[in-house]
């Protein structure tokens, strides 16, 4: 390790905090102590600054821009109104692009929410919760770059008659001997589901971490009582738990929509969205990189935001009826 | 206290083969970092156990001295930690603000605030990276760590801003009468009883960042001496084709931080979704 990188990992780790301390510490001393109202008015500002700088740099004045871009051609040096756009709805390999979010959108979606539930709700009730919790929280600790390579070996494949490494082809030829292996990530009627398999694996924890916490939520004193009034298991699920919880559903399947919408590492390393497996991020990569089309690559990111924009509106609607805690 | 002995089989069968399909994928890629490169092409890794035992640490080696995976672990780290400090900080400020002071148009930024919360991050990179390209901070750590602190703001905002809010106000008052400082206060009372919400905020930040390919695939560029450990093992995926032996031993290195913070930091993680709602 030469000297270089010891220094930057010290300024990472001391300097950043200690420059952000610094900062606060010195605008009180600018402002002083004296109690007007005028003072509390420019110490907020103050205090505000640093992440309302950021967030306008990294978030407002770029998307902004990149609405404006959506409107240009490749190399951003003249207005094309609405062509961009055109494409995207036109485009036949486009339209793939489309057809594969929207499959990754219903099913990651809604099978996640659904094993992420169930689980927490089994977990509840047997006594090595927290082992359980872990491990299947554990996917969710590692990158989509790690998850892939972990599945692309899952998935290997050899052809038929020779020996199966990977091992979801071993797995079942061992069960079915009459069984031919599947090229899983290049076989075109499968591949989509081998990506979204992954994907599902590695958010289920999410889903039942946050699920699993709203259940510990509800007052035990509920469910004894429902117990006692001989309410069974599934009652109780029916009436108290589901009920209860509707709330923190809908926030994890909201995390969860606005996630799928934005995949993109699971496809880059897995399949690179070759054999029909694109996405709308990994779209955009390549209309960036490979295709230098920044016009086209922004009205993607656009349909991104206009598709995630309702979810705003009901973000912003539910802060404001005061239920921010949901 | 609970009955029903059958169903009580049948739930733990259950949950226990969910446990197996979850670590399984993991369990053999583990297992294969450590096995011989011929071997891995030729047998799966369940395959391991049979004597005679053939372990290796090669491929760890390898990985770590030629496959860049060393100084990209590195990297990886001065990368994570200033982006989990700087958002988590900079928002905790923000938060107090709009927890404890007054000031105009406060409801009207916070509302900004959540409505920036589910901004597509492909919203912003065109123009942040022809941004970077001007400034030279392209391929610059600083960069990636002003870009990951953007990102999380808004998230970390809110979330320390519905936890800050709920803490006693009779402490802070009291504090204040005692002659306290704003930043006195801040580092003092407030920093210390947000402990649960920092602790489960810092662990989402850093798993998102370390974990991160898009952000440092974009605005590092790729070149190898400042790239993440995810920028180096897609670039692995790619060149090595079915070179196993050492993407397996290069995920596994990738994986071990965050899954040490996961372990240790859990309780935390729990107890800080949770303390969302407490009051003092």
């Amino acid at each position: 390790m030469n000297s270089g990188i010891v220094w930057k990992l010290l300024t990472a780790i001391v300097g950043v905090p200690l420059i952000l301390a610094g900062y606060i510490y010195l605008s009180e001393k600018l402002i002083g102590r004296r109690r007007q109202r005028r003072n509390d008015v420019a110490r907020a500002f103050f205090w505000l600054l640093p992440a309302f700088v950021l967030i306008g740099v990294f978030l407002i004045y770029p998307s902004i821009s990149t609405i404006i871009l959506s409107f240009k051609n490749a190399d951003s040096t003249g207005f094309v109104g609405f062509q961009n756009y055109r494409a995207l709805f036109s485009d036949s390999s486009m339209l793939i692009v489309l057809r594969n979010n929207a499959v990754w959108l219903v099913f990651f979606t809604l099978i996640t929410l659904t094993l992420g539930l169930l689980i927490a709700l089994l977990a509840d009730r047997v006594k090595y919760e927290a082992a359980v919790k872990a491990l299947i929280f554990l996917p969710m600790a590692i990158s989509f770059v790690a998850a892939g390579i972990i599945w692309k070996f899952m998935y290997d494949y050899q052809p038929m008659g020779m020996k199966q490494t990977g091992t979801l082809n071993a797995l079942l030829s061992a069960v079915n001997p009459k069984y031919q292996p599947n090229a899983w990530l290049f076989n075109t009627k499968t591949n989509n589901a081998a990506l979204i398999a992954v994907g599902i694996w590695m958010w289920t924890g999410f889903a039942m971490v946050i699920l699993s916490a709203g259940l510990k939520g509800i007052p035990v004193e509920l469910l004894e009582a429902a117990r006692i009034d001989g309410a069974s298991e599934f009652q109780i699920l029916n009436r108290i738990t589901l009920p209860l919880l509707a709330p923190t559903i809908t926030v994890v399947g909201t995390t969860l929509v606005i996630d799928v919408l934005k995949i993109f590492d699971v496809v880059y390393v897995m399949t690179n969205g070759n054999l029909g497996t694109d996405v709308i991020a990994n779209r955009m990569y390549k209309e960036m990189f490979n295709y230098h089309n920044y016009g086209q690559a922004s009205a993607m990111a656009v349909l991104l935001l206009v598709v995630i924009v309702p979810v705003m509106i009901v973000n912003i609607k539910r802060f404001k009826n005061g239920g921010q805690n949901a | 206290m609970r009955r029903a002995k059958p169903s009580r089989i049948v739930l733990n069968i259950v949950v226990i083969l969910l446990c197996l399909i979850w670590s399984v994928p993991t369990l053999g890629l583990l297992i294969s970092s450590f096995r011989p490169r011929n071997l891995i092409s030729l047998t799966g890794w369940w395959e391991a156990f049979k004597t005679p035992l053939q372990f290796t640490f090669d491929n760890y080696t390898h990985v770590l001295s030629q496959g860049h995976m060393g100084l990209s672990f590195i990297n990886s780290l001065i990368i994570s930690i200033p982006a989990t400090v700087m958002p988590i900080l900079i928002a905790a400020y923000a938060a107090y603000a709009f927890s404890w002071m007054k000031f105009p148009f406060k409801d009207g930024l916070f509302v900004m605030i959540v409505g920036l919360l589910v901004v597509p991050i492909q919203m912003t990179l065109i123009p942040v990276l022809r941004l970077f390209n001007k400034l030279g901070l392209t391929g610059s750590f600083a960069g990636v760590w002003l870009a990951h602190t953007g990102y999380g703001l808004p998230f970390a905002v809110y979330l320390l801003r519905n936890f800050i809010q709920d803490l006693p106000g009779s402490v802070i008052e009291s504090a204040k009468i005692d002659g306290a400082s704003h930043p006195q206060i801040f580092f003092h009372l407030v920093l210390p009883m947000s402990v649960p919400a920092i602790a489960s905020l810092a662990i989402f930040q850093f798993m998102w960042v370390w974990n991160d390919l898009l952000v440092s695939l974009i605005y590092l560029g790729g070149t190898a001496d400042v790239a993440p450990m995810t920028v180096t093992m897609s670039n692995m995926v790619n060149s090595y084709g079915g070179g196993w032996e050492y993407l397996t031993a290069a995920a596994f290195i990738s994986m071990l931080l965050p899954m040490i913070v996961f372990f240790t930091l859990q309780k935390y993680f729990v107890r800080g979704i949770l303390a969302g709602s407490v009051k003092g």
